[in-house]
């Protein structure tokens, strides 16, 4: 056992993994893997190696060359893992870049080519990086946003997407819908809806940040015009992310400076990052079937057991548990009469470490926008906690919450009647 | 124990919370988020809740090694502490809103939480001090905030631990800084940490409007000047009358009562602010109840002196008349707070004074 800093819980060793200098802690029981998931070993060692070498991709000399040699195969590797050409591989800094890239870009070279196309479509259930973009627009810079409802499972119906853009496609900039929700994944027909779009000349961008290594995820096959993917969401580090932007697809810099990718994103690239970037998204997607299935069973098996332990626990999003409706390694909860941010301090005082769903600024916790949108009441949202499961998942983590589940609830809830924050 | 510490951001909450993890407590940080819209950063030496003191608390957290978290009662503050501010000035009295925050929030909802989530005991950076289960004044006079603390019953008492109260602020903060808190040389905070750039009048004046009424001397029972809102007036104020005119004597006047429902404040001589006796609601006894009548030590404002009243009346109501030493400029809302030698015996909200 290790206890790393303060007030960090225990992390085990003997899941660590050793590649060279580079070790891999992972917290136990670590139940938050839609955060952040643990680097791979693999992509820990490759991170390592590059960290020393010297070198400037966008250089002309041999080092430089070099540099830009390692790049230039990351970009393949990308590529390859997730259907896409290299050409279409911008390199990001991660999430929030990319999304960021993709609202803004898209948007402004949209209403360039066409002055009318001012209207955002984006569902109600993004992530803040695509929510905050759109809005930013919309204050700043004369964009009308349309939130795309969805149902009570978080699912957005492609008839509403086509009705809207029967309505007015030619004042439409572009469409974002995630792939996969972070907070109940529920995953999204996006290919139906990137059909829906294109019949009206419309781009779609979607956010793949949850997916990516939990799901099958073919940029060609899909249809879409722009994806985002992020490093440290599928065994990666944290900081490098991708658009994926199809060749054809214009779009405005966010960053200006050296235009190094594709002129669409400046700045020097992080070498070490991208190499590891790769290599964890090579691992990922190779073992995305098999992790996904034990990822599934693990699930279940946590759904199961914590619906046990507490029967009035309401399960969020898509109850099937279909892989191909719900992400494999998630479980949203809502407990009645609890608040989340008691329960998770509860669980975090035992180790066991998961997420309420939404944070915020100075870590006060909000009633998630994505359970509002399912149409929940205020006290279901911020009665919820959510647990994921990533590669390092084992059944005694499973184990860990279902032991402590039910006595947490209970307390949290003795507690709720005096909760400050409800009036 | 399992302990609690409410850790603002500042310098003393951080020692206190130290301390508590040196005697050996299981000690959890929590930083109380007190306003839905933060600003994000700290103006001056006045407030504690913008993002920059929650980042504050957060690293002084982590110093310490002790798990950090936010809870937010915003909703609860502002409904009970701020709401209730403004309340009281619209009804022409004075309140305090630390004491008002320690009787609702910080030893009441949070300690209620608290105590259900598991810890026994809530620790605060205040200056006052625990002895046999009794709460008595800190031993450094300058700093002593017994005041603000004497509308805690004995059981909230018995859960509150304040690891300053044996110190001088100078060795806090020398110890913060020994310690390695970056907040060793914050400034302190004082003035009202809602109204972030200490101008309450203005800020009530956003929330209460414009309200025109006259002043009125108390000598000659002639209107003297016109104001805006009588809210705006405490008594015993002096500044910032701007009056039409001049007193007969030449001397300057000051605000003698507050009626908010004709808007009439009158204003006097300061000899005319001397009370002999206020007479307050139901009090709250930080231990047993005393047998009454008794003489008892009474402070009646944050930093005030000690002065000798003879306090009478039962559970409801009490009478607190006072010798020689008379108190000056007390107004309604404030709090009375009564000391038997250095214990705090209890307090009670002033309704009314005689002169």
């Amino acid at each position: 056992m290790f206890w790393v800093g303060s007030g960090s819980g225990p992390l085990s060793s003997d899941r660590a993994g050793s590649a060279g200098a580079a070790v891999t802690l992972v917290p136990m029981p670590y139940l938050d893997h839609a955060a952040t998931t643990p680097i791979h070993p693999r992509a820990a060692e490759v991170l390592a190696a590059h960290l020393g070498v010297t070198g400037n991709a966008s250089s002309l000399h041999a080092s430089g060359r070099r540099a830009r040699r390692v790049v230039e195969e990351s970009r393949e590797a990308i590529a390859a893992a997730v259907g896409a050409r290299p050409s279409e591989v911008v390199f990001t800094s991660g999430g929030t870049e990319s999304d960021n890239l993709a609202v803004k870009g898209l948007y402004w070279a949209r209403r360039a080519a066409d002055p009318r196309r001012v209207r955002v479509l984006a569902s109600a259930v993004e992530h803040h990086a695509v929510m905050d973009s759109a809005e930013w627009l919309a204050a700043n810079d004369g964009a009308q946003i349309t939130w795309l409802p969805v149902d009570a499972t978080g699912r957005v119906d492609p008839a509403t997407l086509r009705q809207m853009l029967a309505e007015a496609a030619d004042e439409v900039a572009l469409v974002s819908v995630m792939w996969a929700n972070n907070e109940v994944g529920t995953v999204q027909p996006v290919a139906e809806l990137a059909d829906i779009a294109h019949e009206y000349g419309v781009p779609l961008h979607t956010d793949a940040v949850q997916a990516v290594g939990q799901l099958p995820v073919d940029f060609a096959v899909s249809g879409v015009d722009a994806m985002t993917v992020t490093g440290h969401k599928l065994g990666g580090p944290i900081g490098a992310g991708v658009l994926l932007l199809g060749r054809e697809v214009d779009c405005v810099p966010v960053l200006h400076g050296g235009g190094q990718e594709r002129d669409v994103r400046s700045g020097t690239l992080d070498v070490p990052a991208v190499a590891a970037l790769a290599a964890a998204a090579e691992v990922a997607v190779k073992d995305q079937p098999v992790r996904a299935e034990r990822l599934r069973a693990l699930r279940d098996d946590l759904v199961a057991r914590v619906r046990t332990a507490v029967p009035e626990a309401m399960l969020n999003g898509d109850d099937s548990l279909d892989p191909s409706r719900r992400l494999p390694g998630n479980a949203h909860f809502s407990f009645a009469g609890c608040e989340g941010d008691a329960l998770l301090m509860l669980l975090d005082a035992r180790g066991i470490e998961c997420s309420t769903g939404s944070a915020c600024s100075a870590g006060v916790a909000r009633p998630s926008h994505v359970l509002l949108a399912m149409g929940q009441d205020e006290a279901r949202a911020r009665a919820s906690l959510r647990f994921t499961l990533g590669h390092t998942s084992e059944a005694a983590d499973v184990d860990a919450l279902v032991d402590a589940i039910g006595p947490v609830v209970e307390r949290a809830r003795a507690a709720a009647g005096m909760e400050p924050a409800v009036r | 124990m399992k302990v609690l510490a409410a850790m603002s951001g500042g310098v003393d909450s951080a020692v206190a919370a130290a301390r508590a993890v040196d005697a050996g407590h299981d000690v959890t940080g929590v930083h109380l988020a007190l306003s839905t819209s933060p600003a994000s950063h700290r103006d001056g030496a006045r407030g504690c809740c913008s993002l920059e003191d929650a980042r504050d608390a957060r690293r002084a957290a982590d110093v310490l090694g002790i798990p950090f978290y936010v809870w937010d009662v915003a909703e609860r503050f502002g409904h009970d502490v701020v709401d209730d501010f403004v309340a009281e000035y619209a009804a022409g009295r004075t309140p305090n809103p630390c004491v008002r925050c320690n009787e609702r929030i910080k030893f009441a909802a949070v300690l209620d939480r608290a105590i259900a989530l598991g810890f026994d005991a809530v620790c605060t950076g205040h200056y006052a001090r625990v002895v046999d289960g009794d709460l008595h004044r800190a031993v450094d006079p300058r700093k002593d905030q017994s005041y603000v603390l004497a509308v805690l019953r004995p059981d909230q008492v018995a859960r509150a631990l304040f690891p300053l109260g044996d110190s001088r602020k100078d060795v806090v903060r020398e110890e913060a800084a020994g310690r390695g808190l970056a907040v060793a040389d914050k400034p302190d905070s004082h003035d009202i940490c809602f109204i972030a750039d200490g101008d309450t009048r203005g800020w009530l004046q956003q929330r209460l409007g414009r309200q025109p009424g006259v002043f009125v001397d108390a000598v000659s029972g002639e209107p003297v000047g016109a104001h805006d809102g009588a809210y705006s007036f405490t008594v015993g104020q002096r500044r910032g009358l701007r009056l039409g005119r001049p007193a007969a004597d030449g001397k300057p006047r000051y605000v003698l009562d507050v009626e908010p429902v004709s808007g009439t404040v009158t204003v006097g001589p300061e000899e005319m602010l001397a009370v002999t006796t206020v007479v307050t609601g139901r009090p709250t006894w930080c231990g047993p109840a005393p047998e009454l009548p008794a003489a008892l030590g009474v402070q009646l404002r944050a930093h005030g002196e000690e002065l000798v009243g003879v306090v009478e009346g039962d559970h409801a109501a009490l009478t607190v008349t006072f010798g020689d030493q008379r108190p000056r400029g007390i107004a309604p809302g404030q709090t009375a707070a009564f000391y038997d030698g250095t214990r705090v015996v209890g307090s009670a909200t002033i309704n009314a004074t005689r002169a």
